[in-house]
């Protein structure tokens, strides 16, 4: 009985505490989660304009959230539809729903250019020197999986992957947010083709080896 | 009163005037697209974009090493590693191929002209055992002190790298993998031939302590 009052005591202190604006873990179920998930669809996989959020690096969505929170993230569609949804995120609630959509497991979107993803991989992995073009692999890792605040591009939508390129371009995105503008500034609209298809293709290792084996099939 | 003679616009003035409209126009626009650019310029720009705009290093997927302050010769030869291979690192291996000419000298004098405070990020609590690493070896081990060579304070000089401010990720990896990544061609000896028995004589811990120490130096 004692226990069971000492439970309801600590119950009741943790919804005050919730009450006070600190949020647990976020659940499928909750309402904040599902004010994301009618945009970028409902198993969080992303839904064209909307990125796929789910295994997204915690620390780039929580960047992300405070930018658009903040207005320094202000292209387009960023402006219509992000400020207004996270103009009321607590930094409490920012938090959960970042750690929730990171824990789910990505699937790759697998939309872009299959004849494009050779070419894509070679400027992903090397680089093009001569055009002052850095490796994308030396900050967003190997198989494109991010880390800390360095954003998983791997199965990310082509659609998605395009527009944030040309968006940088088009001088939106950038206060405060290097090395990206600059590096997107030098792509040819070739290479970014190449580059947001390969990248729609890579999933985890096993993913990946059947996404580009049906990217060559699909060539053929 | 003279008065001026009017100046007829021959067809040549007038492709000129459209010629700096164009120009004009293309100023204005944000950063689209524009060709390859082959200047100097537009190259340091490049090397920016992975090392940091003031040359401070930056974490990536891998550390990307400080190159502010780093001494030119130093630079120069690491530059010459990768492209004949005594050096492994893939990356740096086509950023090098890249390179042409005078180039080298000219990047490597910016980037050494660059005073950014260090990035940080290292232990701490290391520092203090790091020093002693640093500033006295390991006589019960027979390493030499760092600062023998590096200098006090690791500003380093010609050849012999300046780790001051370097990342802290970045040296334990270098340490630690040190036979792996340097020296790779047995009939070719290089510097990093000095380096060798010391790297292999240091524990990772040992490693990380001189790390965190000059991964806080000015």
């Amino acid at each position: 009985m004692r226990a069971h009052l000492a439970k309801l005591r600590f119950t009741a202190a943790a919804l005050m505490v919730l009450g006070a604006g600190i949020v647990g873990a976020a659940r499928a179920e909750d309402a904040a989660v599902q004010n994301c998930t009618w945009c970028h669809g409902s198993g969080a996989q992303g839904y064209t304009p909307a990125p796929r959020l789910a295994g997204q690096r915690a620390a780039y969505l929580r960047s992300q959230l405070l930018r658009f929170r903040t207005y320094g993230r202000n292209a387009p569609v960023a402006r219509q539809y992000m400020w207004s949804a996270a103009d009321n995120l607590s930094d409490g609630r920012l938090r959960a729903l970042a750690d929730y959509f990171a824990s789910l497991a990505p699937r790759p979107a697998m939309d872009g250019n299959a004849a494009q993803a050779a070419p894509g991989r070679a400027i992903y992995q090397n680089g093009l020197p001569d055009e002052n073009i850095v490796a994308c692999v030396a900050c967003h890792g190997p198989d494109a999986q991010g880390v800390g605040a360095i954003p998983r591009l791997g199965g990310l939508s082509y659609d998605y992957l395009v527009r944030r390129l040309r968006d940088w371009q088009a001088g939106y995105n950038s206060a405060g947010a290097r090395p990206m503008p600059h590096i997107a500034g030098n792509l040819s609209p070739a290479q970014i083709d190449a580059l947001a298809s390969y990248l729609s293709f890579i999933g985890d290792r096993d993913d990946r080896a059947a996404a580009l084996a049906a990217a060559a099939q699909g060539r053929r | 009163m003279a008065t001026v003679p009017e100046r007829k616009r021959t067809p040549a003035a007038i492709a000129a005037i459209a010629v700096m409209a164009v120009l004009l126009v293309g100023a204005a626009a944000p950063t689209a697209f524009a060709g390859p650019d082959r200047s100097l310029a537009a190259k340091f720009a490049y090397c920016q974009d992975c090392h940091g705009p003031d040359g401070q290093g930056y974490r990536g997927f891998y550390p990307i090493p400080r190159l502010a302050g780093q001494q030119v010769q130093y630079i120069e030869n690491q530059l010459r590693a990768f492209t004949e291979h005594r050096r492994k690192n893939e990356i740096m291996l086509n950023v090098a191929h890249g390179l042409h000419g005078g180039m080298v000298t000219e990047l490597a004098a910016r980037f050494h002209a660059a005073h950014a405070p260090p990035i940080g990020g290292g232990p701490r609590g290391l520092v203090a055992r790091g020093k002693e690493i640093f500033d006295s070896g390991i006589p019960e081990k027979n390493v030499a002190a760092c600062a023998a060579c590096h200098g006090p304070g690791a500003p380093g000089t010609g050849e012999i790298p300046r780790l001051a401010g370097q990342l802290y990720e970045y040296v334990v990896a270098k340490l630690v993998n040190w036979s792996k990544e340097r020296g790779q061609i047995a009939s070719q000896p290089d510097t990093s031939l000095i380096m060798e028995p010391i790297a292999h004589s240091l524990t990772r811990p040992e490693a990380q302590a001189v790390a965190a120490y000059v991964s806080t130096l000015r």
